[in-house]
């Protein structure tokens, strides 16, 4: 580390928003977790600090009661011999209490290490093996079970702390105890020993910035998982950042659901509620989160976009069932929010009635729908994690909801880039934040720098020196683009992905598939052009959407084949294609891997044909294969191409389909320049 | 599973003992000279074939049967007869094999409905919510939440009973039932019909019940890898008759139990 120095960390904006709180007057910000509770304590003492929802009633701590929770917890934990550079591994669900004895952890220069609770034995072993805990603090019994079964792989660890008492009465208590009781201890101690107060504020100022904060274990989809340290400056001046960039305040209300062992809950729900002071309300239960969403009415949420996606399933399910007049009402609009909710959130001009029919869809209907998801009071809302789709992401934005998209990485501390309020395109994912560069490399590859990097991998060296440049720059493994129109980054595939044409175009295979894969008509897509001279693509139509749409415009077939293969079908594909290449030619870096020729497959891509994988992704190097007829065909000019390939039934028994395939070839649209000329 | 020396050493006393119990229905007999006792703090399960007289056992124990002959014992207090209402207030709490809710009413209420034997206050003052009436209210409500917590049903507070998939209604009677704060939980079927996991779910709360709140349970079942694992002592039935008591081991090696499940001729 020392990479900065090592410097007392100034607020980068506290001048320009003089007395906008009161946390902002003080120049030097405290540089640890601790040293901020105890700020917290004295600035914001009557507000609350944190509330769980308990035996149906939201309790509730002030900063004030946190601080001397945390340290009666925390010198308990001192006198069961936690010590400085010692692991505490942290395994629960979110609960005031682990947030605390992550804390009390850290008052003492211990590192906590919260783990994923739903991980499976073996994995849990390993990081608790790994980091070298020698206290756990978990939630209950099913966790203490947990890892009571994997103790004697566990040398290093003496002792097991618990919340919840329940079904642990009956337990060996030898290696065992209540965080009450711990906390008993300390409160004991503090009572007995007048030196011990101070001991404790020593213990706590003896923090410093670049101390190790928290290791943070990157659950990886090959190999390991990773320990990702940060130290309290990492954590703490991005969460900083992150403040000044959403402007959060200690009025801000969130609630914290998401696993503990997830950078972004640790950034979201501790970090940033430190710094800025605000309470975090922990659910009953993970079932009640979106209840519990509603009754406290969150200003700042973020979630991964399947959630976004679950509420709006479960919203248009619901709708289905209501009475026709309601229904007609919701899709009246939800089809006015569409045309002008996102103008007027991104304060564009917006004509008067467009505004006055806005104003009454949200009494009747934007209203009362924000009010069940629990998202009437919100001011910021992020997604992040993968790419949301734009049909959703417009969807929430035109209802009225702040929600914005946010590139993250754990080895950045999360903040990579973000979108700025009213600066919102669905594709990108912002511009740096506070303090970050940015730089793209020349194998298209995403680099980033800023006080959030990361330490290193806990105990590997080697790991650390692949990710991590020397001048501090971090590889993040995505590949992406800064926009040249706007200036915001998109990402478009992982970067081992990404290849290129023939000319040195980049060619990044999953970007295009996606754009294809927008239109209901195309299912499954498979772009081919790493070292070729062009792209060109594979389709599969979507049976159920074509149908429909064959229907419609009377087109008779009586197969999928003969469906695939019907000429109108092409051309209507073709208009897709188009689209695409369209919008491929507005983005500078891609204007090249335009879709010179496609085909639609006379089958559908299936995972019992090993085509797809269990988790519906396509195994390009199988279809490659499978289908090098067609691709020769596709690159040799020819119009149409014979294939014949095996199939396996729902029954297990196999055959095969054979079939003539046509090619469609493409004019590509002329490059960005040109087409902005043409939008002025 | 479960830690049993301190388990037997609290188990011991006599709760409940029938004696020589008889029951017709005109000229079938459901039950003939059955006689067995339930230890205080135990799992006590009663099986047996269809037909065998289980559910009828527990309905003459908590007085929806009279039976023609024999002695019912509870907590010291010998009787031929008794009826439901006293059987509650005396501390027997039941569930039903076919769930037996309100299921108009959120589980909340359903709960809040056990308490009805606990609560003082007038009608009156309930009605108006008032004064002691409210003080009562919070105080039963703090336990019924506690009953919620514990069968992790809060997610559920608040909805219709009738909308719930059966599995959670069972455990919504179960909580009604615990909401009265038994002595004795008799519990027919807790487990019919569900799959795997709710089974699983299921036993860990009868554990749990009989753990943290030392309440005595009796417990009718059909899944016999359940109430091996379960219960304490079995005691099995026949056409009536009890044909076997004891330890789980000893009742699965029991001759006449192996017959009366794998079918002899009589």
């Amino acid at each position: 580390m020392g990479r900065r120095g090592g410097s007392l960390v100034r607020s980068p904006r506290a001048g320009k928003e003089g007395g906008r709180n009161l946390a902002n007057i003080a120049t030097v910000q405290p540089d640890t977790f601790p040293k901020l509770l105890i700020r917290n304590a004295e600035t914001f003492g009557g507000r609350p600090a944190i509330r769980h929802k308990d035996l149906g009633i939201w309790q509730s701590w002030t900063w004030a009661q946190v601080l001397d929770e945390v340290r009666a917890l925390s010198v308990g934990l001192a006198a069961l011999g936690l010590k400085r550079g010692d692991k505490l591994a942290i395994i629960g669900h979110n609960r005031p209490r682990l947030y605390w004895a992550m804390a009390a952890g850290q008052a003492l220069g211990a590192v906590p290490v919260p783990l994923y609770v739903d991980s499976v034995a073996e994995e849990m072993a390993y990081v608790l093996d790994h980091a070298e805990a020698t206290i756990a603090v978990v939630e209950d019994q099913e966790q203490v079970d947990k890892v009571l079964s994997l103790s004697d792989r566990l040398p290093k660890l003496s002792l097991i702390i618990y919340d919840e008492t329940r079904g642990l009465r009956d337990y060996d208590h030898g290696r065992l105890k209540s965080i009450s009781g711990v906390q008993a201890i300390g409160r004991e101690q503090l009572a007995k020993d007048a030196a011990a107060p101070q001991r404790w504020q020593a213990s706590v100022d003896a923090g410093k910035g670049e101390d190790l904060a928290i290791i943070l274990y990157t659950s990886g989809t090959t190999g390991r998982p990773k320990g990702v340290m940060l130290t309290q400056e990492n954590v703490l001046v991005s969460a900083r950042n992150g403040n000044t960039f959403d402007n959060l305040t200690e009025k801000e209300e969130v609630i914290a659901y998401l696993p503990l062992a997830w950078v972004g809950d640790h950034i979201f729900s501790y970090a940033q509620s430190y710094v800025a002071g605000f309470c975090v309300n922990c659910p009953e239960s993970p079932e009640t989160v979106v209840e519990d969403r509603r009754e406290i009415g969150t200003t700042y949420a973020f979630a991964p976009p399947r959630i976004y996606e679950n509420l709006l399933t479960l919203t248009m399910v619901r709708m289905e069932d209501a009475s026709a007049l309601k229904r007609r009402l919701f899709h009246y609009f939800i089809a006015v929010a569409r045309r002008w909710g996102e103008k007027i959130l991104n304060h564009e001009p917006v004509p008067l009635h467009a505004r006055l029919f806005y104003r009454l869809g949200e009494v009747l209907v934007y209203g009362p729908l924000k009010n069940r998801f629990g998202l009437s009071r919100i001011r910021v809302g992020y997604t992040a994690g993968e790419a949301i789709g734009p049909e959703i992401f417009r969807f929430y934005r035109a209802l009225g909801i702040n929600l914005k998209q946010l590139y993250g990485q754990t080895e950045a501390s999360v903040y990579i880039t973000a979108q700025p309020d009213a600066e919102i395109h669905a594709e990108t994912v912002g511009k740096p934040n506070i303090d970050v560069d940015i730089k793209i490399a020349e194998s298209g590859e995403v680099l980033f720098r800023s006080p959030g990097v990361f330490a290193g991998y806990y105990k590997d060296p080697d790991k650390t020196a692949e990710v991590k440049t020397p001048d501090g720059w971090v590889r993040t493994g995505d590949a992406g683009f800064l926009d040249p129109k706007t200036g915001h980054l998109k990402i478009i595939d992982r970067a081992k992905d990404v290849g290129r044409l023939n000319d040195g175009t980049l060619f990044a295979p999953k970007y295009i598939e996606n754009k294809l894969k927008f239109y209901p008509n195309i299912k499954e897509a498979v772009a081919l052009g790493d070292k070729r001279d062009f792209a060109c693509v594979m389709l599969n139509i979507d049976l159920v959407a074509v149908g429909s749409w064959a229907e419609r415009n009377n087109v008779v077939y009586g197969s999928y084949q003969e469906l695939a293969g019907h000429p109108l079908v092409y051309d209507m594909i073709a208009g897709h294609v188009e689209e695409v290449n369209r919008s491929l030619a507005e983005e500078g870096v891609m204007a090249g891997a335009q879709i010179r020729r496609f085909l639609i497959l006379h089958k559908e891509l299936d995972a019992d044909d090993g085509e797809l994988t269990r988790t519906m992704k396509v195994r390009r190097g199988l279809i490659g294969e499978r289908y090098a007829a067609l691709v020769q065909a596709l690159y040799d000019g020819s119009q149409a191409a014979d294939i014949a390939t095996q199939v396996t039934f729902e029954d297990g028994r196999k055959g095969t389909i054979a079939a003539r395939v046509k090619i469609r070839g493409m004019t590509a649209v002329a490059a960005a320049p040109a087409a902005m000329e043409q939008a002025a | 599973m479960r830690a049993p020396s301190e388990r037997d050493a609290a188990a011991g006393e006599v709760l409940l003992s029938v004696e020589k119990v008889s029951l017709a229905f005109g000229g079938v007999k459901a039950l003939t000279e059955v006689s067995f006792d339930i230890r205080r703090k135990e799992i006590r399960a009663i099986i047996g074939p269809n037909g065998a007289g289980k559910t009828s056992m527990l309905n003459v124990i908590n007085g929806f049967y009279h039976p023609q002959q024999g002695r019912i014992t509870f907590r010291g207090q010998t009787r031929a007869r008794m009826r439901p209402h006293e059987a509650a207030r005396g501390g027997i709490a039941r569930t039903f094999q076919n769930v037996a809710l309100f299921k108009g009413m959120t589980a909340l209420d359903n709960i809040m409905a056990g308490r009805s034997l606990k609560m003082h206050s007038g009608f009156l003052w309930q009605l108006l919510r008032y004064g002691p009436a409210m003080a009562e209210e919070v105080q039963h409500r703090r336990r019924v939440e506690e009953i919620i917590d514990f069968l992790e049903i809060a997610h559920i507070r608040k909805v219709q009973v009738g909308r719930l998939p059966y599995g959670l209604q069972k455990r919504v009677e179960l909580g009604r039932a615990l909401a009265m704060e038994p002595d004795l939980l008799l519990l027919d079927e807790p487990m019919a019909g569900m799959n795997l996991e709710e089974k699983e779910d299921m036993s860990r709360f009868i554990i749990d019940v009989n753990n943290q709140f030392g309440t005595t349970i009796a417990l009718i079942e059909h899944d016999m890898g359940v109430v091996m694992d379960l219960s304490d002592r079995v005691v099995v039935l026949d056409y009536g008759r009890k044909i076997a008591d004891g330890t789980p081991d000893a009742v699965k090696s029991d001759q006449a139990v192996i017959d009366a499940y794998l079918g002899v001729a009589h």
